[in-house]
Formats: structure tokens, C-alpha cells, sequence
């Protein structure tokens, strides 16, 4: 078939921010997959919750501490990731690094946290179907948190490489995003975990 | 934003028509030779594998299929027992709905989206590599399992407390539920990749209101692929858990209810038949637009009809357990959802059936499957309908009568648009023609042989004939119609065979198809048959919904890309305009080793709990593999 050349597209740039790139598409549809996933797991805890005339069963409620002092951290970790998200818009390597190593130590330091959480639920895995969803909701989050974590890390360290190409800048604010998604998604949780068994 | 433009760069707009198609071949092209083969993330070379694989499966199966027949075929038969049969049935539908039905609409996805986008790759090449390993280690896996008599035999719902570590002691039921990670895993990704790239990578120019129509279904289906599996892997995980660290999800004695696998089962279970469906309607809007001539009449109303049966589709689930015991609000309300879904399908038939009519239909075999499917369609929705209402599902719930509705909504529904997608899109797969003659064969012995196959099954449960039994008793008066569906079956086992002949001697002897031998109006017909590794030495602008019967010998293109590197044209959501030129990933063994790393992970948290830690940091070591952007001309310089 014959071609005609209506327009010319060299001048349009080799990557994109936010909407206008591929990678951040893909971050959008994982993020709806992975919070149909939590909104499943939510419901089946209310599922569980409305069937049985106990809750928690044959357990008291979790210890508030480590979760509050999580979903604080989290709250505080949208400053630092949001300057993160502007220094990469402005391409300045220097400040993308250091946002990136205080982004990956939030993110280790809520790991260890997440451990105190597991150690205060109060009840084991195995011990009723109240302890079996909770420690699902938990883990499938845990699960969430360490992913991004690694994934931080190794962002972080690329950026001292070659590699701190200026798409790579891109790739900064993709993780950004993934991480307000991280901080998003525990709020409801926490407020689940916490919160619904004192009602 | 900031721009790199690097005007040393060799652009496709200096160099003349062969240069370009030479030059971007060899930038595009699968790597020759073993280790290219297991590197490759070309969407056409992945989408091949799993089309095959898929059909692999179907045709084992199938197998199973016919061994049960053959069981049923007359009263107190012991060609199989009852353990058997059991996992045969098991196997039977597992495979189907998973290894094959959805598999293989995502795989005509996977093949066909970014050519009819007019694309020159999928977004995320390298995930699609990896969702394809995944898909077939998780099918070996099942298939092994079941050849080493590991099979899982509680059905391809594996409902609780049957599947449970009580009445279920061996590996069967985790071999079932681990296997539904792997293929969800895979399900997911090209979900992922399909939104994307109809979101992102479409053509210049390709307004939402000039996608075609199976690119629109796609679109559908990847959102209820999204929306809808992420709750049956919740559902296998809690069930896994249960039987390997004694969780208590599904454990009435301990707060667990085993109503709570139904309801999560089910929100997956019934999107999953739409799942399966909606991209069948995309293959006929397709087929049924070139061979009446005309554009599908009711465009906006097709559209509006696929995305009112994917919202619907979330709103019916509970009507797989009115025998539960509902309340009668509930029983209601999901009555008549699971009614009104009827009408959107309906919209579509009835668009279908005036563009038959205002056009000038040329029968063909696409065209054939396209009319059987309608006839087979319509009898599967009417009886549809009829279980949709508690009284009647009350009588003829888990009877043969069930068994018949699906296989009609099933197998007319995708079987048969999918059997007209091959005779319609092997020309462009396979560059050559399918033989015409076979095709008409194998369409009559299809359509025979699947209604006395099928038909029998609504008398069988209407008479009282239970689902899942492997034998019945002379004095049941049911032997006859057993008979006639078992022949029936033979025949229509016998189409795919022919099938089979058709495109092993059409591979070889077909006619050569051509760019377009349909004369079809998508874009996938504006480029090679078979398309060359780069789909379009220039990317196409559409200006029309029917481009190739508007713009007739004359395609107007864009120049600009890159003609060094892999490069994709990334435009605007809504009106398709230009945005970037972002780099397409290069071959890359990283999928193939994470997925393998995945596979011990998976595999081995069946046997110890252990395989959680030690199986991680593979997957680790894996995935920064694949996420480093070694390999990436722009990362080498």
C-alpha cells in the first residue's frame, strides 16, 4: 500500500512525565489490580466479622502502637517523596539521590515496624478464621511495602550508576506515585485492622 | 518537560523505502537461533506461543472431554472410575477455563491489538514474555501433577470443604490452587499490557471513537480481567493457606464459613464467562464487518453494550447460589440482574444481525462460525435466562441441564468465533490461505456435532440427571440420549481434527494470502502477511474508523522515529495526538529466568512453607536482572 507522509514526529521528546508516559499507565493498572486485591481482602474480613457473632474471636483487639506509629510515618513520608517527585521534575541528580536514600530508609524503617505489628496482633494465623484474615490483610501489605521497597532501592542505587540517563528521572516520579499508592492503601487497612475490632 | 532530541540521530525520514524496511528488521527482529527464542519479547512471537499453547491445551482438553463421553455413553460402564472421572472432570474444566478459554482470547490480544493499533510492539514487551513462561509452566505444572495421578479431582470450582485438607489429604487440591496463581499471574500482565497499549500506543489519530470494535472488547475484557481475579486469588490463597499453615478462612469450628469460597469463587467465576465472551463479540464485529461489506451498524450501542456487560457482569455472581439459601431481597435483586444482562447481548446480536442484513454478506467459514455462533448463542442466552430465575435454577441447578446451558454460552459464545478468528486472521499470521473447502466441512460437522452433543444435556437434567456422576443405571432411561450426545461429541471432536488438517496442510500448501485478502478495514491488514518484526515501517495516521476502505490505495503515515533504536509513538489518551517517542525494550532472557525463580517459589511453598524464604531472594536477583537497563542502546553509549 502506498504511504504518504502527512506529519513528522522527530521533535517529540523521548520520554514523558506522569500521563504522558507509558511506565506511569502501567503503575495505574497495577495499583487497580493490587487495591481490587485489598478491597477483596476487606471484604472478606467483614464477611468473616458479620457471620460471626464474636470479634475478634477468642482474641483481644491488636496493640494501636505500632500501627498508629506506622500510619503516621507513612503520612510524614509524603513530604520527602513529594520533594523527590519535584527535584526528579527538575532533573537535579544530587537532590533525586538523597531523596531516594531517605525514601528507601522510610521504607525499611516501616518494615521494621511492620515486624513490632506482627509480634502485637494479639492472636496467630492459626488460631481463629480473625486471626487467619488479619494476618492475610497484613501480610498481602507486607508483601505491597517490601516490593516497593526493593524497588526503591534499587532506583536508588541505579541513579549513582551510568545508567541516571534523564528518563531515568521518569522512572523516579513513576515511584513517587507507587508510593502515595502504598501510603493510600494502608490508611483503610489500618483503619480495619485497628479500629473495627474496638467497635 | 525536557526534550532530547538528538539530531545526529539516523531518523526513518532520510532513508527510502527499502533502507527503512532492511534498517528496522534488523532493528526489530527476534534474535535467530535457541537462545533468541527464549529471549524474545516481539508481541507477535510471544502471541503465536500462546495461541499454540492455548490450543495444546484445548486439545488435551478435549481428550478428557471424549474419555468422559465414552464413560457416559451408556449405563454402568467401567472404561473409567469413579476417582477417574473425578479428576478428569476436574482437569477437564480447569483446562478449559483456564489454561485455554482465556489464555487464548488474550493470546489473539496479545498477537493482534498493537497491529490493529497500528503500534510496532506491546507496552511492556518483557512483561509479556513473562506472563506467557508463567502461563505455561503453571499448565505443565497442573498437567504433570495429573499424569503422576496428582490431578486435582474436586472440580474446577474446588469448592470448600471438599477441596479442604479433611476430604481432600493429598497434594490435588493445592496442585489446583497453586496452578491458579500462575495463570491469574499471567491473566493480569497482559491485562496490564493490553489497557496500556490501547491506552497509550494507538496510532495518530485513533480517536476512542474510531478503535475497532475487538480492540474495544479487549479493552473490556483486561478491566474485568483486572477487577474480576484478583478475588479468586484471594479465594485459592486463603484455601492454600488453609490446608499447608492451618489458617481457618473456609473452618466453620473456628469463625471460618465455607459460603465465604462461593462468594469469592463466584465474583471471579461469572466475569470470568464475559471474560470469555466479550472478546468472542469483538471477533465477529470484526469478521462479520468484512464479510457483510459494510461497517457494523450501531457502533456507539456495540460499545455501550460491551461495557454495560462488563459492569453487569459484577453483579450476578450470587446467582451461582440460589440453592444456598438466599434472602429474598437478595435472591431478587440478583434475579433480575442476572436478567438484564440479556439485553446488552441482545443490543449486540441485533447490531449484528442488521449489518448481516443491510450488507452484502459473502459466505465464507469466518462467516459460517460467525452465524453459528448467533444460532448457538441465542439458544445458550434464552436458557441462561430460564436458570436466572430461582424457581427454575431450583429444579435444575447441578443437572445435566446447567451443563448445557454453559457449553452453549461457552463454546457458542467463544468457541465458535474463535474457530472463525483462525479461518479469518491465519492469512495474516501464517501469510497463506486456509483451505475453503475444509473450512466449510469443518464448520457443518462443528455446528452438527456440537447440538447433538450439547442439545440431549437440556432433556438429560430436565429428566433428572445429575452433573459430575461417572455412571448411571440402566433403569434411569437416560442411555439413549447419553448415546446421541457421546456421537455427538465424536463429531464434534472430529471438526478440530479437521482443523487441525487444515492448518498443517495450509501451512504448507495454502494459497498465499497477500496483505489483505479480505479485503478487511483494520489496520492489521495494512502490513505484511505475515507483518514484518517492526508491524509498520512507518506508523499509520487513521483519519477514519474503517481506514483501509477510506483511504483507499493511499495510507497516510508519520515520520520522525528513530531508525537505530526500538522506538514506539506514545500518544494522548482520548484524541490519539503524538506525545513522546519512548525506547521499547530489547530481548532479554530476564523474563524466562524470573519466571522459572517464580516457578520454585510457587512450587515449592506447596511442600514447605520455607519455599516463602528461600524462594524470594531468586525472584529478587531475577527481577533487578530485568529491571536494570543493561542492554539499552541509550544506556550503552
Amino acid at each position: 500500500m502506498r504511504q504518504t507522509i502527512v506529519r513528522n514526529v522527530a521533535e517529540l521528546p523521548t520520554y514523558g512525565y506522569g500521563p504522558r508516559s507509558g511506565p506511569w499507565w502501567g503503575a495505574m493498572g497495577f495499583m487497580a489490580l493490587e487495591g481490587m486485591g485489598f478491597a477483596i481482602a476487606i471484604g472478606t474480613y467483614l464477611y468473616l466479622y458479620a457471620v460471626n457473632p464474636n470479634w475478634p474471636i477468642g482474641a483481644s483487639p491488636p496493640d494501636l502502637w505500632p500501627g498508629t506509629a506506622e500510619a503516621a510515618v507513612y503520612l510524614l513520608s509524603i513530604i520527602p517523596n513529594e520533594i523527590t517527585n519535584r527535584v526528579a521534575h527538575r532533573q537535579d541528580l544530587a537532590k533525586v539521590r538523597v531523596g531516594l536514600i531517605v525514601m528507601a530508609l522510610i521504607g525499611i524503617a516501616l518494615l521494621v515496624l511492620r515486624g513490632f505489628e506482627f509480634a502485637h496482633l494479639n492472636t496467630r494465623w492459626d488460631n481463629s478464621a480473625y486471626g487467619s484474615i488479619v494476618w492475610l490483610i497484613l501480610g498481602l501489605h507486607t508483601t505491597h511495602l517490601a516490593t516497593d521497597v526493593g524497588d526503591t532501592v534499587v532506583l536508588a542505587v541505579l541513579m549513582f550508576t551510568r545508567h541516571a540517563k534523564p528518563r531515568r528521572f521518569s522512572d523516579v516520579t513513576d515511584n513517587v506515585f507507587y508510593w502515595n499508592f502504598v501510603v493510600l492503601a494502608w490508611l483503610p487497612l489500618y483503619a480495619l485492622l485497628d479500629w473495627v475490632p474496638r467497635l | 518537560m525536557s526534550t532530547v532530541v538528538d539530531r545526529d540521530e539516523l531518523r526513518d525520514d532520510v532513508l527510502n523505502g527499502l533502507q527503512l524496511s532492511t534498517q528496522l528488521e534488523r532493528i526489530w527482529r527476534t534474535p535467530s537461533g535457541l537462545a533468541g527464542a527464549l529471549m524474545s519479547v516481539e508481541h507477535k512471537v510471544v502471541g503465536r506461543r500462546y495461541i499454540l499453547t492455548a490450543f495444546a491445551f484445548l486439545l488435551l482438553g478435549g481428550i478428557l472431554a471424549i474419555l468422559m463421553r465414552i464413560q457416559l455413553a451408556g449405563p454402568e460402564k467401567t472404561f473409567l472410575s469413579a476417582d477417574k472421572y473425578n479428576q478428569i472432570f476436574t482437569m477437564h474444566g480447569s483446562t478449559m477455563m483456564f489454561l485455554f478459554a482465556v489464555p487464548v482470547m488474550e493470546a489473539f490480544a496479545v498477537y493482534l491489538v498493537p497491529l490493529m493499533v497500528g503500534t510496532r510492539n506491546i507496552a511492556f514487551p518483557r512483561l509479556n514474555a513473562f506472563s506467557y513462561w508463567m502461563f505455561l509452566f503453571g499448565g505443565c505444572f497442573l498437567w504433570i501433577s495429573f499424569l503422576f495421578n496428582v490431578g486435582p479431582d474436586v472440580g474446577w470450582f474446588s469448592y470448600v470443604p471438599l477441596s479442604s485438607l479433611q476430604f481432600t489429604p493429598t497434594k490435588r487440591a493445592d496442585v489446583w490452587a497453586q496452578m491458579i496463581t500462575f495463570t491469574e499471574v499471567a491473566a493480569l500482565a497482559v491485562a496490564v499490557e493490553i489497557v496500556v497499549t490501547v491506552f497509550k500506543l494507538r496510532a495518530p489519530g485513533m480517536t476512542l471513537d474510531r478503535i475497532p470494535l475487538f480492540v474495544w472488547a479487549m479493552l473490556v475484557t483486561s478491566f474485568l480481567v483486572m477487577f474480576a481475579m484478583p478475588s479468586i486469588m484471594v479465594a485459592s490463597t486463603s484455601l492454600i493457606l488453609d490446608r499447608l499453615v492451618n489458617t481457618r478462612f473456609y473452618d466453620p469450628s473456628s469463625g471460618g464459613h465455607p459460603l465465604l469460597w462461593q462468594h469469592l469463587f463466584w465474583f471471579f467465576g461469572h466475569p470470568e464467562v464475559y471474560i470469555i465472551f466479550i472478546p468472542g463479540t469483538g471477533m465477529v464485529s470484526a469478521i462479520l464487518a468484512t464479510f457483510a461489506r459494510r461497517p457494523v451498524i450501531g457502533y456507539p450501542v456495540v460499545i455501550l453494550s460491551l461495557i454495560g456487560t462488563g459492569f453487569l457482569s459484577f453483579g450476578l455472581w450470587v446467582h451461582h447460589m440460589f440453592v444456598t439459601g438466599l434472602p429474598q431481597l437478595g435472591a431478587g435483586l440478583f434475579t433480575a440482574s442476572s436478567m438484564l444482562i440479556a439485553v446488552p447481548s441482545g443490543l449486540q446480536i441485533f447490531c449484528w444481525l442488521a449489518t448481516l442484513w443491510d450488507g452484502r454478506p459473502v459466505y465464507r467459514t469466518p462467516l459460517l462460525f460467525v452465524i453459528g455462533f448467533i444460532v448457538i448463542f441465542v439458544i445458550g442466552g434464552l436458557s441462561g435466562v430460564m436458570v436466572a430465575s430461582v424457581p427454575i435454577d431450583t429444579q435444575v441447578h447441578d443437572t445435566y441441564f446447567v451443563v448445557a446451558h454453559f457449553h452453549y454460552v461457552l463454546i457458542g459464545g467463544a468457541v465458535f468465533p474463535l474457530i472463525g478468528a483462525v479461518y479469518y486472521w491465519f492469512p495474516k499470521i501464517a501469510g497463506r490461505m486456509l483451505s475453503e473447502r475444509l473450512g466449510r466441512w469443518n464448520f457443518w460437522l462443528a455446528f452438527i456435532g456440537f447440538n447433538v452433543a450439547f442439545f440431549p444435556m437440556h432433556f438429560l437434567g430436565l429428566i433428572g440427571m445429575p452433573r459430575r456422576v461417572y455412571t448411571y443405571t440402566a433403569d434411569m432411561d437416560w442411555a439413549h440420549l447419553n448415546l446421541l450426545s457421546s456421537i455427538g461429541a465424536i463429531v464434534f471432536a472430529l471438526s478440530f481434527a479437521l482443523l487441525l488438517v487444515n492448518v498443517v496442510y495450509s501451512l504448507r500448501k495454502g494459497a498465499l494470502a497477500g496483505d489483505n485478502p479480505w479485503n478487511a478495514s483494520t489496520l492489521e491488514w495494512a502490513t505484511s502477511s505475515p507483518p514484518p518484526p517492526q508491524n509498520f515501517d512507518r506508523i499509520p495516521v487513521v483519519k477514519h474508523r474503517d481506514p483501509l476502505w477510506a483511504d483507499g490505495e493511499s495510507l497516510p503515515v508519520v515520520a520522525g522515529l528513530s531508525a537505530e533504536r526500538r522506538e514506539v509513538l506514545l500518544t494522548s489518551l482520548a484524541e490519539a495526538e503524538p506525545q513522546t517517542r519512548e525506547a521499547s525494550p530489547e530481548p532479554s532472557i530476564w523474563p524466562l529466568l524470573t519466571a522459572i525463580a517464580t516457578t520454585v517459589f510457587f512450587i515449592g511453598s506447596i511442600f514447605t512453607p520455607w519455599a516463602v524464604l528461600w524462594g524470594t531472594p531468586p525472584m529478587a536477583v531475577t527481577l533487578i536482572g530485568w529491571f536494570w537497563p543493561s542492554g539499552s542502546k541509550e544506556d550503552e553509549e
